[in-house]
């Protein structure tokens, strides 16, 4: 029987494939090329100009996020922050390492997933960046001031941190929803008793209004399903957000087919508020836990980590009113609301169909007590009471949806390769447009808020093929951008993407750009080890560990060459970068060095550790290219036997 | 109080907004510098345009030999003080004395202005000509001769890739005005006396 049902399956999957690939006939080649109708123009940047928007997209596998310009498709920075990085020295560096620091040691790799942007009032505010990393749960925060990563919290409970890193109306939370459900605690247990013992945590992780720093204010323990996407409520929905679910069978192996059993799987609506109150009441219990939350700090230039040792956990059940089940086909995947809040769109990956539910029709039945059922206490709705309406067979493995500002939606379709455009309410298709190939998100700027800015969308392709120039059988992934402020989607530019994109945040450039920094202004500098101007140079020897509290400038280091340095010594080179322009970062690199180098930004201190196994005199220089004496930036480092009696000495100012 | 004596005090005191604002600018544009770099002179310092461009002004010019700007200049000690006198001088004329004596102070202050420019020259020139021997990078005229980086004392000038400007700022307009209306009443002083004469 088992087999049948899997053969089937498979039979089916399979002739899905096929169609979906002949709906669009693979490719639609374009009439008359892109210069015939303007669409070479409608991406031209020139010279000089800037793009209107900025874009972030997730790495992936990378660990990183990149930022582009649209509509130029241009990548401007990678930006490091769940993987070391060596063009910046990022989790190399001593003052970045505690970054990536985690309960389970140092960990210099992370999948990032899902950007978003924080909120004021419902609107994108372009303060931070948060990023959820799958692997080994983190949520992160990077400071668009800099566009650095300045906080890293790990989630305790947690396994897959896919479900995040979703943000509220004002930003109140970030939500870190575990992919994986797990033992919680953690304990060794058998995996076929998953069923009814394993969890799944959805974290409420609070941040702070000013500095936006990061706390697990509270973790909600749910039925042991697969939490996929999350998307807070907005507008009268505000106060409530969504998740969508997979494996409510609580399948534990071969999920592929024994999670799909079920017709319909789960949105399920958590009403935060209801839980902040009862929490703030001194409900939940603190239950003991280990995770990492490391700060870095933009005075000192460093980075702590410090080591949390509990969390505050709600028993769902024991509230009643604060959560609920919106049966939905077929395995979701995306889990979407409208600007006004009033629409939650469940993706169900392998249903025909694109499910709709209101959020006045579920709050209706929740009053009417309107409930088939419940699973581990919490109420299960009808599926009729909640539904706003579908939209019929618009295309294959719907994933994910995201809005205009004129009531259209727009949802990726995975298996048929397109973008499906719709209209909320009427729930008709009014255009579609293939993607090459195998596309996954989409996004279009102010996506996640009361205010998309319909202007543009692009789509984020997992498969390249024949896209660009072959660089042998790996490629960069690729974005599609396509106008979408007609009635019809115009694509208009294929950009490479770098990683694995999963999804993007990307909004009018000018509010990030006027918040932009310049340089570190050096006074403001605390960091225990930076030289603010060459009296502070010097070396100091204590037992084994020797630090150089060293400068940069075009186009010298002070001091230039040091002595009295041995073999088993542990040299600390903290380099303050005394420039205090625009744009112009100092690097330093020493020879036979085990971790990367460093680049120093104006006004920054950075140290690098340095550990000479062998005597000799060794160079050092400056690996960014910063002025026409570029080349003359470097130094010797002499290194004399352990038991040498030479002493510390250096040279400053050519002396 | 009569007219003429009005304009001579008013006249004397504008001199005092050089306190507040910058007598002269110097700005350097190039391409490489979006924002270009500026030093504001003030009549007792010199000030950034944009943060840092002092700073940025010193690292740039390091590489044909120039001195760094210095922190201060005696000139910068003596400007005040004469300053005040001519303006405590200036009143004391409006109060006191003869419309004649609005002219003299004119001629004086005129004269102290041209010595301040002739010392500002001197200072760009030893400052753009007296070079460091060992300077990393020595251009020469296309006569052979050593090329100055002298900034010009008034107007626009192209040194190397840079184009620098040299334009009075909001205090010396402030101090020109001044000026002009201590001669409207030495003008208006002297038709009185005049009318008063008949």
């Amino acid at each position: 029987m088992k087999n049948i049902i899997k053969s089937t399956l498979l039979l089916v999957a399979t002739s899905l494939f096929f169609i979906g690939c002949g709906n669009n006939g693979g490719k639609e080649q374009k009439k008359g090329g892109a210069l015939e109708n303007n669409v070479a123009e409608k991406v031209y940047v020139a010279p000089g100009e800037h793009d209107s928007h900025y874009a972030f997209i997730s790495g992936g596998y990378s660990g990183n996020l990149t930022v582009y310009g649209l509509p130029s498709g241009r990548m401007f920075k990678e930006i490091p922050v769940f993987s070391q990085f060596p063009t910046s020295g990022y989790g190399y560096s001593e003052e970045t390492k505690p970054m990536l620091n985690t309960s389970h040691g140092f960990i210099p790799w992370g999948d990032s997933h899902h950007p978003d942007i924080s909120q004021t009032n419902g609107e994108i505010d372009g303060r931070f960046i948060f990023i959820n990393e799958n692997n080994t749960p983190r949520i992160a925060k990077i400071d668009l001031r800099t566009f650095e990563t300045t906080e890293i919290i790990e989630v305790p409970n947690s396994a897959g941190n896919h479900s995040s890193s979703f943000v509220t109306e004002n930003t109140e939370y970030v939500v870190a929803g575990t992919r994986f459900s797990v033992p919680v605690p953690q304990r060794d247990m058998p995996i076929k008793e998953y069923k009814g013992n394993f969890q799944g945590a959805l974290s409420f992780i609070s941040v702070e209004p000013e500095h936006g720093h990061m706390d697990i204010k509270f973790q909600i323990l749910m039925p042991g399903f697969n939490y996929d996407l999350s998307h807070p409520g907005r507008g009268a929905s505000h106060g409530w957000f969504f998740f969508s679910t997979y494996n409510t069978e609580e399948a534990s192996t071969l999920l592929e087919v024994n999670a799909s059993q079920n017709d319909k799987d789960f949105i399920a609506a958590v009403n935060w508020k209801k839980i902040e109150e009862y929490v703030n009441n001194g409900g939940g219990t603190m239950m003991p836990a280990e995770y990492a939350h490391n700060v870095y700090d933009e005075v000192t230039h460093t980075a702590t980590s410090t080591m949390k040792k509990e969390v505050r956990v709600v028993n769902p059940s024991e509230v009643p009113g604060a959560v609920y089940l919106l049966p939905t086909p077929k395995s979701p995947h995306g889990c979407d609301v409208d600007p006004t809040g009033e629409y939650i769109i469940g993706n169900g990956k392998l249903s025909a169909n694109l499910t709709v539910h209101s959020f006045t029709k579920m709050l209706d039945a929740i009053e009417n007590k309107k409930f088939a059922g419940d699973a581990y206490g919490i109420p299960i709705l009808n599926f009729e009471d909640v539904l706003a309406g579908s939209v019929e067979q618009p295309g294959l493995g719907p994933l994910h949806t995201e809005f205009d500002d004129k009531g259209n939606a727009y949802t990726t379709f995975f298996i048929s390769s397109e973008v499906v455009k719709w209209k909320l309410g009427t729930w008709e298709v009014l255009d579609r447009k293939p993607t090459y190939y195998s596309v996954g998100h989409l996004t279009i700027p102010g996506g996640n808020s009361r205010k998309p800015q319909g202007k543009y969308m692009f789509a984020m392709n997992k498969i390249t093929k024949d896209r660009y120039l072959p660089t042998g059988p790996e490629l960069e992934h690729s974005a599609q951008l396509y106008d979408i402020s007609g009635d019809k989607m115009e694509l208009l530019l294929d950009f490479p993407t770098h990683g694995e994109p999963h999804y993007a945040a990307a909004m009018e450039a000018d509010l990030i750009k006027k918040r932009s920094r310049k340089i570190y202004k050096l006074e403001e500098n605390n960091h225990p080890y930076a030289a603010k101007s060459d009296a502070d140079v010097k070396v100091v020897r204590k037992g084994n560990e020797v630090h150089i509290y060293m400068t940069t400038i075009r186009s010298h280091f002070s001091p230039d060459n040091i002595e009295g340095i041995k073999v088993g010594d542990k040299v600390y080179f903290h380099i303050t970068n005394l420039e205090q322009d625009f744009d112009v970062p100092h690097g330093f690199a020493v020879i036979g060095q085990n971790t990367s180098e460093l680049l120093i930004m104006p006004g920054q201190t950075k140290t690098s550790v340095w550990e000479p196994t062998k005597v000799g005199v060794w160079p050092f220089y400056c690996t960014d290219f910063c002025s026409a004496l570029h080349q003359e930036m470097q130094g010797y480092i002499r290194v004399s036997p352990k038991d040498s009696p030479i002493k510390l000495s250096w040279s400053l100012d050519g002396e | 109080m009569i007219k003429h004596k009005i304009l001579m005090i008013f006249g004397s005191l504008l001199l005092l907004l050089l306190f507040i604002f910058p007598l002269w600018n110097i700005t350097l544009e190039a391409p490489q510098y979006p924002t270009p770099l500026g030093m504001d002179i003030y009549i007792g310092k010199f000030a950034d345009m944009h943060p840092h461009d002092i700073k940025n002004i010193n690292l740039m010019n390091h590489y044909v030999g120039m001195k760094y700007i210095p922190e201060t200049i005696p000139e910068f000690k003596i400007f005040p003080p004469v300053i005040i006198v001519m303006v405590i001088l200036g009143v004391l004329i409006g109060l006191k004395a003869n419309y004649k004596w609005y002219l003299r102070w004119l001629v004086l202050m005129t004269l102290l202005g041209i010595a301040g420019m002739y010392d500002f020259y001197l200072w760009e020139h030893n400052y753009g000509h007296n070079l460091d021997p060992k300077a990393i990078m020595k251009f020469t005229n296309p006569d052979g001769s050593v090329m100055g980086f002298q900034p010009p004392l008034f107007g626009s000038k192209d040194i190397l890739n840079f184009r620098a400007h040299s334009y009075p700022r909001f205090g010396a307009y402030a101090m020109f005005i001044g000026m002009f209306l201590t001669f409207i009443a030495y003008l208006v002083g002297k038709k009185n006396q005049k009318v008063n004469y008949k």
